[in-house]
């Protein structure tokens, strides 16, 4: 009996290949996205352009909140609004049962706008302005607190308003992670949170419901939620015992990470973040543990990243293409940073609109900004680029359509890819006359 | 010859000492690698494949012939005069 046959092949290594692209050099092709041809989607409406699949949106929805309920009975999910808030992507998620998670009077105004009532709003925020913080309380939102001040401001609030207002702590606290968020709310170890409880208490105007804590951003160990989890319990505990309130929630904030590559991260992002269902499990254990059946606190996430950034792709075109003066190819894109935000922390998979022939070969993208900073990708391994070739560069859902910026030129469509297969348009590009609008020209400049 | 030279391990991971560069080959590269090492022939190494692995005679010659070409792109073998 013979052995079965392969063709002889001989590889030769490559560090840079290996570490970053290996496996991303077989499937850099994407021709649609959700089925719509990525050139038709130029052709209608122009490049650059963002594009968000209603699909992933919903699917990613309901697929972490079964998850999540599958582990514990109570969950809430509060959709971070800094993370996106374009009116049709949190139509989309409150549809599907997110309350409105805000941390600023934009982002409350933005809530009500949509129609999400008070009591479904969840205001956090080191700054909520006296105004707001005031509508915040008649309409019945859930405020966690962030400062003493803030408290003062809220008992006065009460004064003028007559009642008791039930208001969250923001709590910061040692969960092994590094860096160490102390910013956020009112230190556990350090015995503040008791002194501040003490003081709430004895102003007699404010009632502690729910507990917050905010630990920080793409946290990679499932863990660091755990402890948190056992730890705001534990205060839970006390807090009720000694001064007899009932806590109703605990919220365990952001910091989900989603598939998104950061710079650090030497693994790929399948084998270096631990999957959704890591964090819910370690999360539900220690709050069953830590609870008697029948009393369980609400469950409150307020997942943003992990939920929209693959739902996200930008289309971006190759505009002209030339050699540095090492000899490496360099692509200028008609989308940079002032688009790509997240691009100084995060490596986007680049994908191209068809196969191209030629061996792939190190090569950095730029965006069209007239500055050294404006890089969307440092070393990307692509065939030869003709002019004139559209890229697709995702995840880019999470915090890019917050914290891009006017500058130089316009911002670009935004499309929604419904799941029909319709496309529309759920933000215009912006023109000459929305950039100078608010611009006033002194008399004596005329 | 450079291919004595080459460090080989079984499971067919290579490092050439003089150029620093390391390849990998699968279980077939790896038996003409050794072949070639032992001094035979292109012709007779096609041979003892067809005889090894199923596989024809004509086809197994055209594939050595291919995996030589790899190896001289590399400057890992030299087609003897």
């Amino acid at each position: 009996m013979k052995k079965p046959y392969q063709k002889p092949s001989i590889i030769k290594l490559r560090v840079g290949l290996l570490r970053d692209k290996k496996s991303g050099l077989l499937r850099m092709v994407r021709r649609e996205i959700d089925g719509v041809p990525v050139k038709d989607l130029v052709r209608k409406f122009g490049s650059p352009l963002f594009v968000f699949s209603e699909k992933r949106l919903r699917d990613q929805f309901r697929y972490l909140r079964r998850l999540f309920e599958s582990h514990y009975p109570r969950v809430e999910f509060s959709w971070s609004y800094k993370t996106n808030y374009l009116d049709a992507i949190c139509r989309i998620f409150h549809q599907e049962g997110a309350s409105a998670e805000v941390v600023s009077d934009f982002e409350y105004h933005k809530a009500r706008r949509l129609g999400v009532p008070g009591e479904n709003i969840i205001f956090n925020g080191p700054y909520k302005p006296r105004e707001i913080l005031k509508q915040a309380v008649l309409e019945g939102a859930r405020i966690n607190v962030d400062s003493m001040d803030e408290i003062l401001d809220l008992e006065e609030i009460a004064r003028e308003t007559g009642q008791k207002i039930r208001i969250g702590l923001r709590i910061n606290m040692d969960t092994g992670i590094y860096p160490r968020w102390d910013r956020f709310g009112f230190n556990l170890e350090s015995g503040e949170v008791l002194s501040v409880a003490r003081r709430i208490a004895a102003g007699d105007r404010l009632e502690v419901m729910g507990l917050h804590c905010h630990q920080g951003t793409f946290i990679l160990d499932p863990e660091a939620y755990a402890r948190a989890a056992e730890k705001l319990l534990r205060l839970a505990r006390k807090l009720e015992e000694e001064f007899g309130w009932n806590i109703e929630y605990l919220d365990l904030g952001g910091g989900f990470p989603s598939r998104s590559r950061p710079k650090g991260l030497y693994l790929p992002p399948e084998v270096g973040i631990p999957p959704l269902s890591e964090y819910a499990e370690r999360i539900a254990r220690s709050l069953l543990l830590g609870t008697m059946a029948r009393d369980y606190p609400l469950l409150v996430l307020e997942i943003g990243r992990a939920l929209v950034d693959e739902a996200g792709f930008l289309i971006t075109t190759v505009r002209s293409t030339k050699r540095l003066a090492d000899g490496r190819r360099a692509h200028i894109l008609d989308a940079g940073v002032n688009l790509l935000f997240t691009a100084f922390w995060y490596h986007f998979r680049i994908e191209i609109e068809r196969e191209l022939p030629g061996p792939p070969e190190p090569c950095t993208l730029y965006g069209p900004l007239c500055m050294n900073i404006d890089v969307v990708e440092e070393n990307a391994w692509l065939p030869p680029l003709p002019r004139g070739t559209h890229l697709i560069l995702s995840p880019v859902g999470a915090y890019n359509l917050t914290q891009w910026m006017q500058f130089i030129t316009y911002r670009p469509r935004v499309v929604l890819i419904g799941e029909s297969g319709q496309v529309e348009v759920i933000r215009e590009a912006e023109t000459l006359e929305d950039v100078v609008r608010r611009e006033r020209l002194p008399e004596h400049l005329r | 010859m450079k291919l004595r030279r080459l460090a080989i391990n079984e499971e067919g991971f290579i490092f050439d000492p003089e150029t620093g560069n390391s390849y990998t080959v699968n279980e077939t590269g790896l038996f003409i690698l050794e072949k070639l090492r032992q001094g035979l022939s292109p012709e007779e190494i096609a041979r003892l494949l067809s005889q090894e692995y199923d596989i024809s005679p004509e086809e197994a010659r055209r594939d050595l012939e291919d995996f030589l070409e790899v190896l001289v792109r590399y400057g890992l073998w030299k087609e003897p005069k």
